[in-house]
């Protein structure tokens, strides 16, 4: 034993919980537990080994809450590994998030052009910045933590985060971002270390994955709030985020959020890496819009596949973010769009990061088409397709998005079993 | 470690002390001093960043059929299909379908689509070939871009490529000057500002 009851009322307690699990548990027959309860009682079994969670937790078995692969993309198998051309993209359960922190374990992740997992000795791995600097540095992991920290929260987000008519749950539409605790160093501090000089308008992020993917970012984006990230929800960067660096690019598309992060080299001019030349753009308003992840937000419950068991009370909960600033308010309508009520943002308005927010429905049964919508502090909203092509200026047809990430409103209709499916057809049919 | 005062020297604790104080009190410097600096040889081989107009490539040179050589002993054809065609995998064709009478964009494959060279230079060095990454000599960079390019007729088959040529080689992509919209040209990123919007005219 750890330590000694201190009273005989602790002792008396502590034995009678003990005895009575015990000799309980072996008389209490079905019948009894069916038809009425004794909460007196405790009838639930005991976990079989709990030393074995001790040094390291793992959640309740009961808890079923998985990534699964994105449609349309390969499996992640070994053979799909080895197959070039493999961009394997893992979405999140968001539908099972609770707030808004995405445990690790389901934290969605992508890579490009069949990037394998790395498997770096934190030892050996070290953060070299070069370029148009006045003293290039090489850091190791040491000595990135012994400079000032930062612990931000912000969501990382597929560019091709695109929700259809044809996804089934929120998983399948919307699984390709998620929101963590970030720890780590700012960009600036470490340049200014480096002494940046006067003509450096770029910096190239580059990664120790097998094709050392690259990408150029603007270097006013890496002075202002990047940072490269040694911890995710106080715990080092799991491997798949990029263990053991990653830059957090705050709003930027995730794929400048680099990770495996291994050198930052300061350049005068747009590099055109690898990367970037995956972003060439034709259409100059798509080019516009390379970085930033617009003002988005999705009901993530009750969300598509899930079935309500009758009217009554619920909460509508969901996750609002912007790439641009801090989401400042989030509507939700019950009535297919025709009125809209303020839902309650819940905890502190991070920007850039996901926010949870709630409206408490009372359903009365019948058919409802369930939405949500954004707005955020560079003055934007959230809009349907119809409105994004009035918006830019585009003639609307079936299937328009606005170019870039898809931030359009999403909807889930709700049938009179309760039962819950997509509804952005239903949405994209009111005129 | 910085040794303890011992007992005998406890009278000096009070001045320890007052030396200490202006210790946490201290603001931030310019710099820390962490970390340390590269050699130079640990500087010249960290880079792997080729410049568009050819800053950072090395040495070297290679031809259209030296490299259809390499395509097939370094394993590109195993992916990428005869001549880079493609249909083998989902690795992506080489090969564009359409000849130099369509729009590089309509043409699709990097040979065509970059515009300039180095980038499908640096695309091979660091990433090709796939699981064998950065085993390429130089000289066999060379020959294979030199290869991808004459395939595609963006080059003259027996045109030697190096490191003084690869950068002016005149892409199907870049044939408009850079502010001018048009078929063979590409969208310059825009600077990018804190609190940019994404769209413009998006209302609140």
């Amino acid at each position: 034993m750890g330590s000694l009851p201190t009273s005989r009322r602790d002792l008396l307690a502590g034995g009678a919980v003990a005895v009575g699990a015990v000799a309980v548990g072996s008389l209490v027959t079905p019948a009894v537990a069916a038809t009425t309860q004794n909460y007196a009682l405790n009838n639930s079994p005991m976990i079989a080994s709990p030393e074995d969670l001790i040094a390291y937790g793992q959640r309740s078995k009961y808890v079923k809450s998985f990534r699964i692969h994105e449609a349309g993309r390969p499996e992640a198998t070994l053979a799909r590994y080895r197959d070039f051309g493999l961009t394997l993209h893992i979405n999140a359960p968001l539908q099972d998030f609770l707030g808004t922190v995405a445990p690790s374990s389901t934290h969605y992740f992508a890579t490009t052009k069949g990037a394998l997992l790395p498997d770096i000795d934190p030892k050996e791995h070290t953060l070299t910045i070069q370029g148009l600097v006045d003293k290039p540095l090489i850091l190791t992991l040491d000595d990135l933590k012994r400079f000032p920290s930062v612990s931000r929260f912000h969501f990382i987000e597929c560019a091709a985060n695109s929700h259809t008519a044809a996804h089934k749950t929120v998983q399948e539409s919307h699984g390709n971002t998620s929101n963590a605790e970030w720890t780590g160093v700012l960009l600036s501090t470490l340049l200014k270390e480096a002494g940046v000089k006067a003509n450096a308008k770029w910096f190239i992020a580059e990664g120790a994955e097998e094709i050392k993917g690259a990408d150029s970012i603007p270097l006013n984006k890496g002075m202002l709030d990047t940072f490269v990230a040694y911890g995710m929800n106080g715990e080092p960067v799991r491997p798949h985020n990029g263990y053991p660096l990653r830059l957090i690019v705050p709003g930027f598309e995730g794929i400048f959020n680099t990770k495996w992060l291994r050198r930052i080299e300061v350049t005068e001019n747009y590099m055109l890496n690898m990367d970037d030349y995956g972003h060439l753009r034709r259409d100059p308003a798509a080019a516009a819009l390379g970085y930033q992840i617009g003002v988005k937000s999705v009901i993530t419950g009750p969300s598509g596949s899930q079935k309500l068991p009758g009217k009554g009370w619920y909460e509508i909960r969901g996750l609002a973010w912007s790439g641009q600033g801090k989401v400042t308010k989030v509507e939700v309508s019950t009535d297919a769009g025709k009125t809209w009520q303020v839902a309650e943002l819940k905890g502190a308005q991070n920007p850039q990061a996901h926010n949870a927010f709630g409206l408490m429905w009372n359903w009365d049964g019948e058919e409802a088409l369930i939405m949500s919508r954004a707005y955020d502090d560079v003055g934007q909203r959230q809009q349907t397709s119809r409105e994004a092509a009035k918006s830019l200026g585009a003639t609307y047809a079936a299937g328009y998005n606005p170019p870039g990430n898809r931030n359009t409103i999403m909807a889930w209709k709700v049938a009179k079993d309760g039962a819950v499916t997509n509804g952005l057809d239903a949405l994209n049919s009111i005129v | 470690m910085v040794s303890m005062p011992s007992i005998a020297s406890f009278k000096y604790l009070p001045i320890l002390l007052l030396a200490a104080t202006p210790a946490l009190a201290q603001s931030a410097p310019a710099t820390y001093g962490i970390g340390r600096a590269p050699t130079a040889a640990e500087l010249a081989a960290s880079s792997i960043t080729i410049h568009p107009d050819g800053t950072g490539l090395p040495k070297g040179s290679g031809t259209a059929a030296i490299g259809a050589k390499v395509f097939v002993d370094a394993g590109c054809e195993a992916c990428h299909g005869v001549k880079g065609a493609g249909g083998v995998t989902s690795a992506p064709a080489l090969l564009a379908a359409k000849g130099p009478e369509a729009s590089p964009w309509d043409r699709g494959v990097m040979a065509v689509k970059a515009p300039y060279a180095t980038i499908m230079w640096s695309f091979i060095n660091r990433a090709m070939p796939f699981g064998n990454e950065g085993s390429l000599k130089p000289d066999e960079v060379y020959a294979l871009s030199a290869y991808l390019l004459a395939v595609n007729k963006v080059i003259p088959e027996d045109m030697v490529i190096n490191q003084d040529n690869l950068a002016k080689v005149k892409m199907p992509m870049n044939r408009e000057p850079a502010t001018v919209a048009g078929p063979n040209n590409w969208v310059r990123v825009p600077e990018w500002q804190p609190g940019q919007p994404r769209f413009k005219g998006y209302p609140g």
